[in-house]
């Protein structure tokens, strides 16, 4: 299984030991119910004693057809399917299909909405990082910075409960803004947040930045070339940490983030330490820009105006015959996007995550696809992965980081 | 993103190299795409990848949309991305659904599937869309071809490992295609109890 | 930095040393008993106030809620939920079901955090059937309990189909506070003993598996006998 060429062609430059003829590879099954696996995903590795010689994944074990479903659902139905896709980035899969949805009906969302967006977003992002930093870091032994990245991950998650009601899967984005205001108090709570977050990555970079373990576990380990990996598709903080400053908030600039002064982090050499100070780096830079996004948020509707797609205020119901006919018009059938297709993307916590939605005229999507980073990111396991320790694969699979929820779908 | 004469230049320029390759532009909210021949998408992908002035090295995602009430029915969709520039691009190649393809007289569509490398592949995928696989171009769409056979049914000839990805490997059907059933079964709760006791046996 | 110490829980005022005094008295008393001194109406009271009487069944069964073994397992959302749950805000060790095991083998429970897709169902199922009883299945949210909101072609509309399922948590995702009502729930199930009733549903009578060994862990028809006879008993 494991010749010369299938290396080459996977462009890893490791050190190939000479195999004898009488070696044996050796097959293991490596999951789908695997601890370490972070979630329900199936390796089948090939091993040359401690050595991954082949490896393979197999994914599938979470599929929901969620794509499917979303076909039988009114647009404003779909909101609630696509946010259980990436289950770490629910605030970046309304975004995703929110924002093609707006871009069908060619709707411009209220500057307070984008402004309201940028912090969910952000925050969001601050989350789906502890939660990748405490297991992965668990994965590695590291048992303390699971209970400390899930201490500032319910303070965050606090937050979201004040703002939207739910702790995960809000559904808060809304066609042509966001579903409401945020409450009084959310501003002094939020920014007593964002003082902290600072002092606390602090902390987590004292306990892993200079460990002698996970310094020996990480660095060198798990490199792939720039080339490669642009070749795979890979997006996010994986691509960022190989030295390709490529992050779609600068570049493509959707909603607040052009307003908003933010550096990209970037890594040198795209192992396993760098990936990890690249996301690192990413939560300061969030933690900025959800402090500017809170300092310049604009007055305004939280909104748009057009009732022929968003709800009626409520306050409205009981005085206005108009209203009423609006709102009953848009609960029970739905508004009516005009025929076309858009793909429209946002940088998720793992990646480019685009959302392709195709509408033939009626109430209900003909078709909504999900390009799912964790799903691409994927493949880049066994290029990782090949020619390294087992025990390798374990920290290799920690430092991708991927969602089986998004990459099943 | 190209603006529409832009995207007018890049179909005669490409037609220029491969006569016949694009069909047709379309640009609307903002996104630019090309319809290409199915029989020739691998050389329009290359030309965008290769041509000095265009360079879309980065396959950001491949899907499959069902048109259902057209014909031809399925999209097979590449979005191509240029880093440097930010610019995407949409390639589109319309396959003609299993009904047309059995009949052989799908007009513009891509040719049945080549017979797999097995034997009972062969048997299982005849009569099904098919289009030339990309993954020597970009070794990213591996994933997103199973992913589009999987669902639809479409058959990527040249495919190294053309298996079904998410869905168990015995599962008959192409879920997402606009004519199979949604699914989904009636649950009992236990409040069902008086109504139908003993449902449970 | 000054630690202050407080008792978490009062004691009952029988066993409430009023003051050191108090205190030395009983440590004599206690002592007294130990040598044998303590005699009639003194050692009944002694004994009445310190010991609790029950059967050993029962006594096991506490023991068995007190210290469930949940199974690490996660399949979607809800296992991140299921995450929390063992951070310091929530906190399951205080109900004694803090350590996580990996192999099927070791543990009592298994919460099914998540929706089961068609893939994944014969896997649990065969997961379950590896761990030993007595065991016990939470299903956690609205997907496992019974397919919540994805009624399409992947899901299975809930677990009860292929497996016994005790405790139904709803939500979506629950929260941990209602995880842990559920498994306060479970604890209870446990300690009380009732019999869910699935074993008769599931035609499963017979088939326990314990932890023994031996001809005891194949299927036994004279159990199952004297089960259906000790329903027939309980129902007349």
């Amino acid at each position: 299984m494991s010749t010369p060429e299938t290396l080459d062609s996977a462009g890893v430059t490791v050190e190939r030991q000479q195999l004898e003829p009488e070696q044996e590879l050796l097959t293991i099954n490596m999951g789908p119910h695997h601890p370490a696996t972070h979630g329900v995903l199936r390796v089948i590795v090939e091993l040359e004693g401690e050595v991954v010689r082949d490896l393979k994944p197999v994914v599938g074990y979470g599929h929901t057809g969620i794509e499917k479903s979303s076909e039988d659902k009114s647009y404003w139905k779909v909101i609630p399917f696509v946010e259980r896709m990436d289950y770490l980035a629910y605030f970046f899969n309304m975004e995703a299909f929110c924002g093609a949805v707006e871009r069908l009906l060619e709707l411009e969302i209220p500057d307070r909405a984008k402004y309201l967006r940028v912090i969910h977003l952000e925050l969001n992002r601050i989350h789906s990082h502890l939660v990748w930093l405490g297991t992965s870091a668990l994965d590695l032994g590291a048992i303390s910075m699971f209970w400390y990245c899930f201490r500032e991950r319910d303070r965050v998650l606090d937050l979201f409960e004040m703002s939207t009601g739910q702790r995960m899967h809000t559904r808060y984005f809304q066609v042509g803004g966001v579903i409401e205001d945020i409450p009084p108090g959310f501003g002094a709570k939020l920014r007593e947040f964002v003082e902290e977050m600072p002092t606390r990555v602090d902390q987590y970079q004292a306990l892993l930045d200079r460990n002698e373990i996970f310094l020996h576990r990480t660095r060198n380990v798990g490199i792939v070339s720039r080339e490669r990996l642009l070749e795979l598709g890979v997006t996010g903080p994986l691509l960022r940490a190989a030295g390709e400053p490529w992050d779609m908030r600068k570049t493509v600039g959707t909603l607040a983030y052009p307003d908003l002064d933010f550096r990209i982090p970037v890594g040198t050499v795209g192992d396993g330490y760098d990936r990890y100070r690249v996301r690192l780096a990413e939560v300061r830079e969030s933690v900025e820009i959800i402090r500017q996004a809170l300092e310049g948020l604009p007055e305004g509707p939280h909104i748009a105006d057009d009732r022929k797609v968003v709800l009626p205020p409520r306050s409205e119901l009981p005085t206005s015959m108009e209203a009423l006919i609006h709102h009953f018009k848009l609960v029970t059938e739905g508004y009516r996007v005009p025929p076309g297709e858009v793909y429209y993307a946002v940088e998720g916590p793992r990646g480019e995550l685009g959302c392709y939605v195709l509408a033939d005229g009626s109430a209900k999507p003909a078709r909504v696809h999900v390009r799912d980073p964790s799903f691409v990111n994927l493949q880049m396991l066994r290029d990782m992965c090949i020619g390294g320790l087992l025990a390798d694969l374990i920290q290799n699979l920690a430092m991708l980081d991927p969602i089986l929820g998004g990459v099943d779908r | 993103m190209p603006d529409a004469p832009g995207l007018e230049l890049i179909r005669q320029d490409c037609n220029a190299a491969h006569p016949g390759a694009v069909l047709d532009t379309s640009f609307d909210h903002d996104q630019a795409a090309l319809l290409a021949d199915p029989k020739q998408i691998l050389d329009v992908l290359r030309w965008l990848h290769d041509t000095p002035g265009q360079e879309y090295r980065f396959l950001s995602s491949l899907h499959v949309a069902d048109y259902l009430p057209a014909e031809p029915r399925f999209g097979v969709h590449y979005e191509l991305l240029n880093m440097p520039r930010v610019e995407r691009i949409r390639v589109k190649a319309m396959l003609a659904g299993p009904e047309a393809t059995s009949n052989g007289d799908a007009a513009g569509a891509g040719n049945p599937a080549a017979p797999g490398s097995g034997a009972e592949e062969a048997a299982g995928l005849s009569g099904l869309p098919g289009i030339d696989s990309c993954v020597e171009l970009f070794p990213t769409a591996e994933f997103h071809e199973r992913e589009a056979y999987d669902f639809f049914g479409i058959v990527f000839r040249g495919h190294p490992d053309l298996r079904r990805i998410l869905l168990p490997e015995d599962y008959v059907g192409w879920p997402l295609r606009r004519d199979f059933p949604v699914g989904g079964e009636p649950v009992l709760f236990t409040r069902d109890e008086p109504d139908s006791p003993g449902w449970y046996e | 930095m000054e630690v202050e110490r407080r008792k978490i829980r009062a004691l009952s005022p029988l066993d409430q040393p009023s003051s050191p005094d108090e205190l030395l008295a009983r440590q004599l008393r206690a002592r007294d008993m130990l040598r044998g001194d303590l005699e009639g109406a003194d050692l009944d009271r002694y004994v009445e106030e310190r010991v609790m009487t029950t059967t050993l069944e029962r006594a096991l069964n506490m023991a068995r809620a007190n210290s469930l073994f949940p199974m690490t397992f996660g399949l979607a959302c809800c296992a991140i939920e299921m995450m929390s749950m063992v951070t310091s805000r929530y906190d399951i060790a205080r109900f004694g079901a803090e350590a996580f095991r990996a192999s099927p083998r070791q543990a009592d429970m298994i919460i099914l955090s998540g929706r089961v897709s068609i893939k994944m169902a014969p896997v649990i199922r065969r997961v379950y059937d590896q761990m030993l009883e007595p065991k016990w299945a939470i299903a956690m949210g609205a997907c496992s309990s019974s397919g919540g909101m994805f009624a399409n072609y992947a899901v299975v509309q809930g677990a009860d189909k292929f497996m016994p399922i005790d405790v139904h948590v709803p939500g979506c995702p629950p929260r941990p506070e209602a995880l842990l009502h559920g498994f306060n729930k479970l604890q209870r199930l446990v300690q009380e003993n009732p019999d869910p009733g699935w074993r008769r549903r599931y035609d499963a009578i017979g088939t326990e598996e314990w932890a023994r060994g031996g001809p005891d862990s194949r299927p036994n028809p004279e159990a199952a006998e004297a089960y259906e006879k000790a329903r027939e008993l309980a129902d007349a």
